[in-house]
């Protein structure tokens, strides 16, 4: 079929793209290269879909330029129709041919929108671990409660197990995005927000914020670390060893704005502090470290 | 005494927008200068400024369009060179500059040169297909324009005085409220917008009653031409949608100044909320600027296919369809926020309806052309242009309106190429279609074809240089509004994109210098007759430029296609109409209620913007007081005797009798 074709060497191109970029050692991105289930039934769609209206709009294409040519006013075997205006049968089909496409498209974002809604959780014999993400000014923090430890602008998960995700924002909107492994969520101050990931085996990923968040938005990225269980665990282990403690004193801290924070691992995890950002019992981001003066009026610094 | 106001307002320190605003600062000092020393002023005063002519009012909204887009154009060089060497590296542009300029690009070209484009066309040509003297309401036309011009104004003075918003063209909260935007950015944008849109809804007001009450004898719904159509849809999306725009951002505005809370997502408010009120203008918005582009296509495919409109009561089927779903398909733009899969698949359903009547139009277009006799005059290269690449934008927007597909694709740069690729496609190339077509009828001269062409092509080869490049960039997974990457994927693209711009700006340049080589080429590109193009509809029925009354008696409407059915029986026999029983006109007198209006309304916005509150009361009197003084006038209209409409008319007959003979001679050799 051709569209299995078109998908196999589309994904084949975005392997080989991949392949490049990890000689390189460079951070790959490619919605294509799909590493998850997700991702990969949503870049699948992406290429059904567009092979669909392609074999629409190429035809509509080409007859606009052989009709705006074959008609030109130069070319003397071409027949002037000066008040040909109406064909019933013409209509009939004009309106047909895109309503079936839509119905037959409709069809597929109907079920996609259920199947792949970022709540559903993902199919998998094994047992899901949760993250808390929450978005920061200008950084990013992954809470593990069943673990009881947290990490900055990093994300470690293990390969072939379902991750639930919970995500809210400290102050500003942002989106959650790991585009190899699929759909993206936003995180909004107050409210939570749930996705469900999974990779499919080992690697480094990266993932982004999507949604403008204010001057840092452009450093908002992180690396994804998929682990095998081993790898997690000892992972884990390491983290506990860290002597940061995550309270809301501390949260306070990191909650102001900044950027290009390194990584860094939380040993103890208040376990009420997601609750508490969502409930914005813990206070929310406080946003330009000194209102008033300059920046009240206009940005600072030089160019 | 000044509130917020201070010299530190002013950035001395920052180059780049200085030497920007110093530029246009001097430019237009000059021009003032210039109209004054050389003592145009008077007459520019008397004629263009206090008209109430729709005809001028209508040129000069394309005029500030024109303008304003070169402005936004050059946001766009900064955005896309600076990314030229933001890859590993900080770029030449801090996050707080690279920030205003995406959101100065998106507001000004939207608002203040897309929007001002199409209302000029429809201002200038609706009337005329209409067959009658003016708009209904024509002083309340110029108030509209000069309040656009206002909110334009002051986007230009926010690059001196302070800055813009750095939260994007839609000011999203909390980024937008006072805790994470203290500066006065996001005042000029909420000002500016009130402003201009006021202005944009009073222009709406005046065309929907022009279209539904003001229409010549024997004009009924469905002889009006296929642009008054799409002008009526377009306005009544604006009468319909603008006030949400304005309550909304009054609600930012009252966060903002007063402490309220309606966005603040505390104390009860929530910011989802100005998502939905937003994108429940923003969505009827992008057809707001297609529709009146789509009527453009249409009058000049039909025009230089030399055919009526294939399926003219399909076509206006379709309009009206689209009107009516434009308000029902708002949410996909926030379908990665959750909503869940019910709501995500209505609304990706009622999003994909949509392009059936889209894809109906590209296929009457189509039909229209068939059988033709095509003349690749620049305005019909346009709508080739436009039919050829708003396809492609069409099927990146259903493919968007697939949730699954905008969850990976959502604020990507494929929805940057997405969005440009129909809005650049259909309004940008609509309105040089419009310019071109109807720019004889305007000025009495046409376009310098050869530039023109230059123009069209090196305009479509970076358009799709650029777009091109950002779908793939979106591919790879790039986020939209990033200041600096470090992914050596992209590179490659941006580079392209960078490319792909400078194409763009030769023919950008190659616009200005047509209209500059047609100036002063402007004898040997006379429109004689006023129908250059052999039209259709009955603009083409008067001189160019059009007397100021239009048309010396109504035109008499006797089915579709006014003027072709007027002109086919002239050229049967060889003669004109008899000539009508000249009677005095009435025209309403030129006044300076709306310049004055804008006057005060620019005050207000500025005083609002830096908490000069005395100055926001003087400008609100001021207002109210030019309302008065219009309100009480004694005397409206001016009346022109029927001797001179005699005089001016049989000049326009002269010369197309001649032509009509010229064709009777031809047809005896």
């Amino acid at each position: 079929m051709r569209t299995g074709s078109a998908t196999r060497i589309l994904t084949r191109a975005g392997a080989v793209a991949g392949a490049v970029c990890s000689l390189t050692g460079c951070q790959n991105y490619n919605l294509f290269d799909a590493k998850g289930p997700v991702g990969a039934a949503e870049a699948n769609i992406l290429i059904i879909a567009s092979v669909i209206m392609l074999a629409i709009i190429v035809p509509t294409m080409i007859a606009t330029i052989v009709f705006a040519w074959w008609y030109r006013e130069g070319n003397t075997r071409a027949q002037y129709r000066p008040n040909w205006a109406f064909s019933g049968r013409i209509e009939m089909v004009v309106w047909s041919v895109p309503l079936l496409t839509i119905i037959f498209l409709g069809g597929i974002a109907w079920i996609g929108a259920h199947r792949l809604d970022p709540m559903t959780p993902l199919d998998s014999d094994r047992k899901p671990i949760e993250v808390q993400v929450v978005s920061l000014d200008w950084k990013w923090l992954f809470i593990y409660p069943e673990q009881g430890v947290a990490s900055v602008n990093r994300l470690v998960m293990p390969a072939a197990t379902p991750v639930q995700f919970r995500l809210t924002s400290s102050s500003v909107w942002n989106s959650f995005f790991i585009p190899r492994l699929g759909s993206m969520i936003y995180t909004m101050r107050g409210m939570t927000t749930r996705l469900n990931l999974m990779a499919d085996r080992e690697g480094e990923l990266y993932g982004l914020s999507t949604h403008f968040s204010g001057d840092g938005f452009a450093d908002m990225n992180f690396p994804v670390q998929v682990a095998s269980d081993e790898g997690f665990a000892e992972w884990v282990r390491q983290a506990k060893e860290s002597s940061l403690k995550l309270d809301p004193a501390s949260y306070g801290e990191l909650a102001k704005q900044s950027t290009g924070d390194k990584p860094r691992l939380y040993g103890t995890v208040d376990p009420k502090l997601f609750d508490g950002i969502v409930a914005q019992t813990v206070p929310p981001g406080p946003g330009p470290s000194a209102p008033g003066g300059v920046e009240a009026v206009r940005p600072k610094g030089g160019s | 005494m000044l509130g917020k106001l201070t010299l530190d307002a002013i950035p001395l320190s920052q180059p780049i927008p200085l030497i920007a605003a110093a530029v246009v600062g001097l430019v237009l000092l000059g021009v003032i200068a210039w109209t004054v020393i050389a003592g145009h002023f008077p007459y520019l005063w008397r004629e263009w400024i206090t008209s109430v002519d729709h005809k001028r009012i209508g040129v000069m909204y394309c005029i500030l369009a024109l303008v304003m887009l070169i402005r936004g154009f050059s946001d766009a060089i900064l955005m896309r060179s600076h990314m030229l060497f933001a890859y590993k590296a900080p770029g030449y542009l801090p996050p707080e500059h690279y920030d205003q300029i995406f959101s100065a690009h998106g507001v000004v070209m939207i608002f203040f040169g897309a929007m001002p484009f199409m209302i000029g066309l429809m201002n200038f040509a609706v009337p005329l297909q209409l067959g009658v003297r003016d708009v209904a309401f024509p002083t309340l036309n110029s108030v509209s324009f000069w309040l656009t011009a206002s909110g334009a104004l002051l986007v230009n003075v926010s690059l001196v005085v302070g800055e813009f918003a750095r939260t994007g063209w839609w000011p999203a909260p909390p980024l937008s409220e006072a805790t994470y935007s203290p500066g006065v950015g996001v005042d000029y944008y909420i000002w500016a917008i009130q402003i201009s849109g006021i202005g944009t809804l009073l222009s709406g007001v005046n065309l929907v009653t022009t279209i539904l009450k003001v229409r010549a004898p024997g004009m009924s719904y469905l002889r009006m031409p296929m642009f008054c159509w799409t002008a009526l849809a377009s306005n009544l999306l604006i009468v319909a949608a603008f006030p949400i725009l304005t309550a909304t951002l009054a609600m930012l505005a009252l966060d903002r100044y007063l402490g309220f809370h309606f966005f603040t997502d505390s104390q009860g408010g929530n910011s989802m909320m100005f998502m939905n009120l937003f994108w429940a203008w923003g969505h009827p918005e992008v057809y707001i600027l297609a529709l009146p582009a789509y009527g453009v296509f249409s009058e000049v495919i039909s025009t230089f296919s030399g055919k009526p409109l294939f399926a003219y009561r399909s076509m206006v089927m379709a309009t009206m369809a689209i009107f009516i779903l434009s308000f029902m398909v708002w949410l996909h733009h926030f379908f990665t926020m959750g909503p869940g899969g019910d709501v995500n698949g209505v609304f990706a359903i009622t999003s994909m309806i949509i392009a059936v009547p889209t894809g109906v139009k590209i296929f009457d277009w189509l039909f229209t052309m068939y059988g033709g006799r095509i003349r690749f005059h620049t305005s019909m290269l346009w709508s080739l242009g436009f039919m050829l690449t708003f396809v492609v934008g069409g099927a990146t927007g259903v493919l968007l309106a697939i949730p699954p597909a905008d969850f990976v694709l959502h604020n990507s740069m494929f929805l940057v190429a997405h969005f440009h690729n129909v809005m650049v496609s259909a309004v940008l190339f609509g309105a040089f279609a419009g310019y071109a077509y109807w720019f004889p009828k305007a000025f009495g001269f046409r376009l310098d074809e050869w530039w023109g062409k230059v123009a069209f092509w090196f305009g479509i080869s970076g358009f799709v240089v650029v777009f091109g490049a950002f779908y793939i960039l979106g591919l790879l997974g790039m986020t939209r509004r990033m200041q600096h990457y470090d992914v050596a994927d992209w590179r490659p693209w941006i580079l392209i994109a960078g490319f792909g711009v400078v194409l763009m700006l030769v023919g950008v340049v190659a616009q200005v210098v047509q209209l500059v080589v047609s100036i002063r080429r402007r004898e040997s590109l006379r429109d004689e007759t006023g129908d250059p193009w052999d039209g259709r509809a009955l603009e083409w029925a008067t001189a160019s430029p059009p007397p100021v009354f239009n048309f010396a008696a109504m035109p008499q409407v006797h089915g579709e296609e006014a003027y072709w059915t007027i002109k086919a029986a002239a050229r049967e026999q060889l003669s004109l109409r008899n000539e009508p029983d000249y009677a005095p006109i009435e025209m309403p007198i030129n006044n300076p209620t709306g310049v004055v209006c804008a006057f005060f309304a620019t005050l207000i916005g500025f005083a609002m913007i830096w908490h000069i509150w005395w100055l926001a009361v003087l400008g609100f009197l001021g207002a109210f007081a030019t309302f008065v003084v219009f309100a009480w006038r004694d005397k409206a209209e001016y009346e022109i005797p029927a001797s001179e409409v005699q005089r001016i008319n049989r000049a326009n007959r002269t010369t197309r009798l001649e032509a009509l003979q010229g064709v009777g001679r031809r047809r005896a050799a």
